[in-house]
């Protein structure tokens, strides 16, 4: 019908399915996330890693899943934009975070 | 009911700034009495106030430029004619407080409210005709866009008569800028102004990004657009990307000031370096913005006067993109000097370094479209040798400066003063000037006069070599930025010479002036009747001179870089199309200048902290988002018929023209 | 026979403008989520910078509850995965089933600002407001940037539910409900970085 007009991350592309399993991956990592915290246990390097893990899976499952990003040709210009996007915020807040350690070691 | 606002914040006191208020309100109210009297209200609300055509945007974009550069060039001659004063014994005429709100509203002016529009204005103008569209992607926000850096622009001019402005320079740095140093509305003025014209550069940056990337023609790939489009494309990549920091930080010093935060402050956990690392991430990128759309006029202008296709046009792309993704990687070499250790100064200057080589490959290439073209000296040829030549001299300074033990004598100093100004003023002005005099008859159907123009050139050239040599030899010799006194008179002769420097740039506006003058005096006599008054290249001069609202009766179809020239080889550049098809244009609509208003009054009671009307002017303005997002009927169609009517007078005018040069045996 | 194609009688379809035009509409909504992720990306840097600066006040162990940032986290969840049925019943042209979800997802949203709201309310009232330290400072602004961001989205699906429902499921409803959903995922993906970054590395 209308299908392929409501295109280029657009909700015709998803499906029931599709939401269900990002639904309950999500639960999951949540679940993990706070699991690592709440229970320590663990040396807190294993425990930041697991979490920073977690969380980058998690922002992937919703990109997959609910947002339909993925290699298809539509879909292009958008995963582009959001990879220039993550390299500009490498540079901005690693950046950031590199020079005012830098600052602080020095002048505090 | 008024918050902070009382009959005190007009300054009574000070004869300088009421002079200016009072100058500014008759003229005001003499455009307001001439346009009644003439009774062209109607025409300017449904032609040119409610528009949404970029072509109209455009021309009221760069109005409000140039209107703001009279305003921030008065800036400057207060500051050099202070300067060349108050050596000694002498305190000048003009106190500290007031010199520093000058030099606080000469940066932000050029640069946001001069700068930005006028190259937002010609991208609205000449890009959707470049990539062979009708329209932008989104005309609205475009529209919103405009009106909300009036808003913006509207709030600096305010505060010369209610209130004052920030004395803390265009940068605003902490902690100077907060509640406890900075109590007056200054620096909320200059907050707010940013605010807004950020959020209006942003938007505008969405736009043409989607207008380039989804709107172009048939058949115009990537590499067949033209110069001037790919230096759009990557300017707006560049405010997509920066202005969201400038929002924040903003956003930190705002909630430091309103509500007590402590992000900035010196007390209590505030890191006031934080304020300083996140304006650069914009104020680097921001100074790109300004300068690449000079670049792509300068190659446009190259190309089409040196008779010649652009030389090298796959290296220009490349060094545009490495320039895109190297200003991301520069900002601490505007703070070199404020305490990061050698690691950190040498990374961020090698990066600094590097960035001068895609615009040393830019330069050559220009060189070599000229080599052996056919060369034909108008006034936008003028601005591009004086360019080439003139920016290259602060290029150099800069590649200084980005070695930081080189920088640590002069960080500050009039010699980084000179740099930017070396790199503004012959690089980013003297562009769009160019631009201006290229793209003038496209807009008005009439072209600029030359005598005018070139005398213009020649006050501004020389005016700018006077103005700045000076303060190249001042920063080695010590003497540093924003000073309102001095007591080495050492320097004085050559601030003197700088202020008869701005005296003789005055002159070149007052020709600027009376090149407008002369030229809409002789308009019908000089009435550009072919739309191709230069015998461009790109698809622009396709079009008729003033385009018809929707641009292109029928949408080309691209076959090669220098699109229209290479439908002139082809000899298929003016054919008539069979038939006429109907064509649908968003809707004129004051909701666009309503948002504006509603903007301005929420900056104005923010400053005056007039609560009840700030809610009420932010209610304003989501209603009106929320009102255009439930309105369905935003198109009109123009019939085939009347398209074909159009474009018949087009046609006509075109035998004319050709019938005149035949007759004069051209 | 080759046409001149220097000039071509291009004919627009309805169908081929439109989809066109909501290519355009989506594309140019992802730039500016794009943009939000940068605006969000220096808060957290701020933030980052901050995060210690207590003021000899008190730190994140000693304000966040975990189980109700756990609650807040599986409210926004939910309402995510209740967005992504509307957009499946809105695929189908399901009028009254589409204005059921969005329901729901409406008032789950609302659920997670009056949990939040009430979370900055106690903390207010127990004397450690955001003027109280930078730490704070950043906690607030970061937290309540993302709050103002959902709110937004609550007004703007309140005026698509009235829109769906007096206009029915038009192309231009259709095309502004995509572009909801997609800001409204993002949201939730803001927020892993937030609960993350903020509560639950800011409780070790």
């Amino acid at each position: 019908m209308d299908q392929p007009q409501i295109d280029s991350t657009g909700a015709g592309r998803g499906s029931f399915n599709a939401y269900a399993v990002g639904f309950i991956l999500s639960i999951i990592l949540t679940v993990i996330a706070f699991a690592l915290v709440m229970n320590g246990g663990l040396p807190r390097s294993a425990i930041l890693f697991g979490l920073l893990g977690a969380a980058v899976v998690q922002m992937l499952v919703h990109l997959h899943y609910f947002l339909h990003l993925d290699g298809s040709s539509s879909a292009r210009w958008n995963v582009l934009a959001l990879l220039f996007t993550l390299l500009i915020m490498f540079i901005f807040v690693g950046g950031s975070i590199w020079i005012m350690l830098n600052l602080n070691y020095r002048m505090m | 009911m008024f918050g902070k606002l009382t009959f005190q914040a007009i300054p009574y006191h000070n004869p300088i700034t009421m002079g200016a208020v009072v100058g500014a309100m008759l003229l005001g109210i003499i455009i307001l009495v001439l346009i009644t009297y003439f009774r062209k209200w109607p025409y300017l609300w449904n032609e040119w106030l409610t528009s949404l055509d970029p072509k109209r945007i455009g021309i009221m974009y760069i109005i409000l430029a140039l209107v703001m550069l009279l305003r921030g060039f008065s800036d400057a001659i207060m500051m050099r004619a202070q300067q060349a004063l108050a050596v000694g014994a002498s305190q000048g005429y003009l106190p500290p407080d007031h010199f520093n709100q000058i030099f606080g509203a000469h940066g932000s002016i050029m640069i946001v409210f001069m700068a930005m529009p006028f190259l937002t204005g010609l991208m609205n103008i000449v890009v959707p005709q470049q990539i062979g569209s009708r329209d932008v992607a989104f005309p609205f926000m475009n529209a919103v866009s405009l009106w909300l850096t009036a808003a913006g622009a509207l709030l600096v001019m305010t505060s010369l008569g209610i209130g004052e402005f920030s004395k803390a320079g265009w940068s605003g740095y902490a902690p100077l800028t907060e509640r406890q140093y900075s109590p007056g509305t200054g620096v909320d003025y200059w907050i707010w102004s940013f605010q807004i014209a950020g959020a209006a550069s942003l938007m505008s940056g969405i736009n043409f990004l989607v207008t380039i990337l989804k709107m172009r023609a048939p058949g115009m790939k990537l590499m067949r657009m033209p110069m001037f489009v790919w230096t759009t494309l990557v300017t707006n990549v560049l405010m997509i990307f920066a202005f969201p920091v400038l929002t924040v930080a903003l956003l930190l010093i705002t909630l430091d000031r309103y509500l007590g935060m402590h992000f900035f402050t010196n007390g209590l956990g505030g890191n006031m370096m934080m304020y300083t690392n996140l304006f650069w991430i914009w104020g680097h990128p921001e100074v790109y913005i300004v300068i690449l759309p000079a670049f792509g006029i300068f190659s446009e202008v190259v190309a089409t006067f040196s008779r010649k296709r652009l030389f090298g046009y796959t290296s220009l792309v490349y060094a545009t993109v490495a320039i895109m993704v190297l200003s991301f990687c520069v900002w601490l070499h505007h703070f070199f000097t404020m305490g990061a250790g050698p690691n950190v100064n040498i990374a961020f200057g090698i990066s600094t370094m590097l960035i001068a080589v895609p615009t040393g490959v830019k330069i050559f290439n220009w060189l070599f479209t000229m080599y052996r073209g056919r060369i034909r000296f108008t006034t936008p040829m003028y601005w591009t040798l004086a360019f080439i030549s003139t920016f290259a001299l602060g290029g150099m300074a800069g590649v200084l400066l980005s070695v930081p033990p080189a920088d640590f004598v002069l960080h500050n100093s009039l010699f980084l003063i000179a740099h930017f100004h070396n790199m503004l003023i012959p690089g980013t002005l003297f562009g769009f000037f160019a631009g201006y005099a290229y793209w003038f008859p496209k807009a008005f159907g009439f072209p600029l006069s030359e005598k005018w123009g070139k005398r213009a050139f020649w006050c501004w050239l020389i005016g700018f070599y006077l103005a700045f040599i000076p303060l190249y030899i001042l920063g080695f010799m010590g003497m540093p930025r924003r000073m309102q006194h001095y007591e080495n008179p050492a320097w004085h002769p050559y601030l003197i010479v700088a202020a008869v420097g701005t005296a003789v740039i005055s002159v070149g506006i007052l020709c600027l002036m009376m090149q407008l003058f002369v030229s809409i005096r002789e308009r019908h006599a000089r009435r550009d009747m072919t739309g191709d008054p230069w015998d461009g290249r790109t698809l622009e001069w396709a079009t008729a001179s003033p385009p018809a609202v929707y641009n292109f009766a029928v949408i080309p179809v691209v076959q090669d870089v220098d699109a229209f020239w290479d439908m002139k080889e082809r000899d298929v550049a003016y054919q008539q199309p069979t038939k006429y098809h109907d064509i649908r244009m968003p809707k004129s609509t004051a909701k666009g200048l309503l948002t504006g208003g509603f903007t301005f009054l929420f900056g104005f009671s923010m400053v005056w902290y007039i609560w009840w009307l700030a809610v009420l002017s932010a209610l304003g303005i989501v209603f009106m988002v929320i009102n255009r997002a439930c309105d369905d009927n935003t198109e009109y169609v123009i019939s085939a018929g009347e398209v074909e009517k159009i474009e018949n007078e087009r046609y006509r005018l075109l035998a004319s023209a050709a019938a005149n040069r035949a007759a004069e045996g051209v | 026979m080759a046409t001149d194609v220097s000039t071509i009688d291009t004919i627009y379809s309805e169908g081929t403008e439109h989809s066109k035009t909501i290519e355009i509409q989506a594309f140019g909504f992802w730039i500016y989520l794009m943009t939000d992720l940068v605006l969000f990306s220096a808060i957290f840097a701020s933030h980052a910078v901050l995060a210690h600066n207590y003021a000899a006040g008190p730190t994140g162990k000693d304000l966040f509850n975990l189980p109700y940032t756990f609650g807040e986290t599986m409210v926004l969840l939910f309402s995510s995965a209740t967005c992504g049925l509307a957009m499946l019943t809105l695929q189908k042209g399901r009028k009254a089933q589409v204005l059921l979800w969005l329901a729901i997802t409406f008032f789950l949203g609302l659920g997670f600002i009056a949990m939040e709201i009430k979370e900055f309310y106690q903390m207010i009232q127990n004397g450690h407001g955001p003027e109280k330290s930078a730490f704070l400072s950043a906690f607030f602004t970061l937290v309540g940037t993302h709050g103002v961001h959902v709110t937004f989205g609550l007004i703007w699906m309140a005026t698509m539910m009235g829109q769906a429902a007096i206009k029915g499921l038009t192309m231009p409803v259709r095309s502004r409900l995509v572009r909801f959903s997609m800001f409204w995922h993002f949201l939730d993906i803001i927020w892993i970085g937030i609960f993350t970054f903020v509560y639950l590395m800011g409780v070790m």
